[in-house]
């Protein structure tokens, strides 16, 4: 099977998905001829008709509103926000109205759009307002999906399924993984939302990552092999988040670190901790560890970004510092 | 306006009926609202009626329209159903939305009604996306956007405006000036002083109309509306009107006085246009009570299924929040 970069398998993703479906369309800053802030969508402008792929201004609120008519009245967008930090300005278009539409205006309606977007960027000392991951905030938002794209074979699958869905779906990339390589089948694929993947079985503890600490996560699970034995679970999507999946896991180890590059305070990970908790209570050994970012702003200079953002050191001293019998 | 009367007679008439079905809504609305019977809180369209008629009647029943707040007025004139309107308004199940809107968020896409809007501001990018869908796929419809002044201080209208301009979308926005944003005159808000210059902005057509008018209003929008069918680009409609009522029921409009209101009563979209209707003879008094009569028949009609039509089932709380349940 060929090796791709998960930039490749997005666009991968992109081009099989607008082939298949002419109500698609892409819209965006810079996404046309130039090919995306982070070239995942080169190539597709010169692939695609006059119109398919559309350069907007630099206007995210127009970007995501005018998805939510458009996915009202018959077309199925694709838009993308360059930086997650950059959905503030957008925020109204998914918290009251695509994410409402369809509950608020009795039930019949769909709004099939995909927003595409970036978390990450403290590894590139992006600094404050270009390395947030933010999809806790939308976790909050009734009515739209969350989906965290972590490696290539993932996002291809997990992208295709986005832009089919019916639903808004908040589908976040990760800045500082678009360069990962990995194998992606040739052949169109999709994964279902709400699927969580376990990637490596073990017996002590239960390690929950997403994203770039699902990377920290793997290399501590390798390093720490035959001493520790980490169960790794990729959540893929949170929400819906797989509950299932992780409190069978979390019943069999008894031990869970959730590592999620968010703001811990009401973030993802404190979510999905307090879910196992809920559900696996009297299986666990130790109360649910959470490893995130701490009520802090991301910092530009390297060594102050390496001490706000977690890494493969804090997530292995959490999975020590669990209590064993 | 004798000529203008006697060469659309038929239509002034068929649009002051609509103008009085709209009145007669409002002005029901108001008095169950004050009777304690709807829940919520209602924004009316008392004096603004001319606008929705005018604008919307040359569309087709599958073009577009977003709304906003003050709503009741679009979707009469955009063909909704005053019974399904009046259920929604009392939360009934019976209702556009099933009672999971009220007054603010009524909608029939089917009717190419995209939503009233409880977010100032909100309509002109999901018109913007219509008017994408509609170029995406090479459709002769049009997106009418109705937007009070106030929206106009608000950042999305102005990319949303300018992503139209770019894309040279068959949108046509319509500012509704009704002299006060919320509860602070229009003047106090926006620095410059009028709306046309906007459209120069955004390389569109712009024209200020009597909003008071419905045949002023009509003949600008079939302007705007043929101009976008025929790949011109979107238009600015700015109409110049007022709210009677406050910006809510129940607000004490203490920032103006009843002079003013009486001022602008005197150039009442809907007694203006029976006095020219009968001065031209193409109505009679007789006409015009029977107009009266039949509307405020049909708004009881209205009222008696709403009140007859049973409230939700509270399990459909959680129900249509995803196409598919989590």
């Amino acid at each position: 099977m060929p090796e791709k970069s998960m930039r490749n398998a997005i666009n991968d993703a992109l081009s099989e998905e607008m082939q298949r479906d002419d109500s698609t369309y892409l819209i965006g800053q810079d996404v046309g001829e130039p090919g995306g802030s982070f070239a995942v969508t080169r190539g597709l402008y010169d692939e695609f008709e006059e119109g398919r792929v559309i350069d907007t201004p630099i206007s995210e609120a127009a970007i995501v509103g005018s998805s939510a008519g458009a996915g009202m009245t018959g077309s199925r967008p694709i838009a993308e926000i360059m930086y997650a930090d950059f959905m503030g300005l957008a925020a109204d278009q998914v918290m009251n109205q695509a994410g409402l539409f369809k509950y608020m205006f009795g039930g019949d309606v769909t709004v099939p759009i995909t927003i595409r977007t970036v978390n990450g960027g403290p590894g590139a000392n992006a600094a404050a307002q270009h390395s947030k991951s933010l999809h806790g905030l939308f976790m909050h938002m009734p009515g739209v999906r969350v989906v965290l794209a972590s490696t290539p074979h993932d996002s291809k699958g997990l992208l295709k399924s986005a832009i089919r869905c019916d639903d808004p779906v908040v589908f976040f990339e990760h800045m500082e993984l678009y360069n990962r390589e990995a194998e992606v089948p040739e052949k169109s694929y999709k994964i279902p939302l709400g699927e969580a993947d376990v990637e490596r079985e073990g017996d002590d503890v239960t390690v929950v990552a997403t994203q770039k600490m699902f990377y920290h996560a793997r290399d501590v699970a390798e390093q720490l092999a035959g001493e520790i034995s980490v169960e790794l679970i990729n959540p893929r999507t949170v929400k819906p988040l797989d509950t299932e999946t992780l409190v069978e896991s979390a019943k069999k180890t008894g031990r869970v670190v959730v590592a999620d590059e968010s703001v811990v305070q009401n973030g993802p990970a404190s979510y999905i901790a307090e879910r196992i908790q809920q559900e696996a209570f009297y299986h666990l050994e130790a109360p649910v560890e959470v490893v995130g970012v701490d009520d802090t702003p991301i910092p530009f200079s390297p060594p102050l970004t390496e001490a706000v953002v977690p890494d493969d050191e804090d997530i292995e001293t959490a999975i020590r510092d669990m209590p064993r019998v | 306006m004798p000529n203008v009367v006697a060469e659309h007679a038929d239509r002034l008439v068929d649009q002051f009926r609509e103008m009085v079905l709209v009145r007669e809504f409002e002005t029901r609305v108001s008095s169950l609202f004050e009777d304690n019977e709807l829940p919520g809180f209602v924004h009316l369209y008392i004096g603004q009626e001319a606008i929705a008629t005018g604008a919307c009647w040359g569309l087709k029943d599958d073009d577009y329209i977003t709304s906003t707040h003050r709503g009741h007025g679009h979707s009469i004139a955009k063909g909704l159903d005053p019974d399904r309107m009046m259920a929604e308004l009392f939360g009934k199940e019976t209702g556009y939305c099933g009672g999971k809107s009220g007054s603010m968020h009524i909608a029939d896409v089917d009717q190419g009604m995209l939503g009233a809007n409880g977010i100032v501001g909100a309509g002109p990018s999901l018109a913007v996306g219509a008017g994408l869908s509609i170029q995406q796929n090479d459709e002769d419809r049009v997106c009418l956007s109705f937007f009070g002044e106030g929206a106009m201080a608000e950042g999305v209208v102005h990319e949303s405006m300018n992503l139209a301009g770019v894309q040279d979308l068959p949108v046509v926005f319509v500012c509704e000036n009704n002299q006060y944003g919320e509860m602070t005159p229009a003047q106090d808000q926006h620095s410059v002083e009028g709306f046309e210059a906007r459209g120069d902005v955004y390389d569109m057509p712009a024209e200020t109309v009597d909003g008071m008018s419905v045949q002023s209003v009509h003949d600008a929008a079939t302007r705007a509306t043929e101009r976008a069918r025929n790949g011109g680009g979107p238009s600015l409609l700015i109409c110049e009107t007022y709210r009677y009522h406050g910006h809510y029921e129940g607000d004490p409009m203490v920032y103006r006085t009843e002079a003013e209101v009486e001022e602008w009563r005197e150039r009442d979209p809907v007694d203006t246009l029976e006095s020219s209707l009968l001065e031209s003879g193409h109505v009679d008094g007789d006409d015009v009570a029977a107009i009266r009569a039949e509307a405020s028949e049909r708004i009881d009609e209205a009222v008696e299924f709403a009140r007859a039509s049973e409230y939700p089932d509270p399990e459909s709380a959680f129900e249509g929040v995803y196409s598919e349940e989590l």
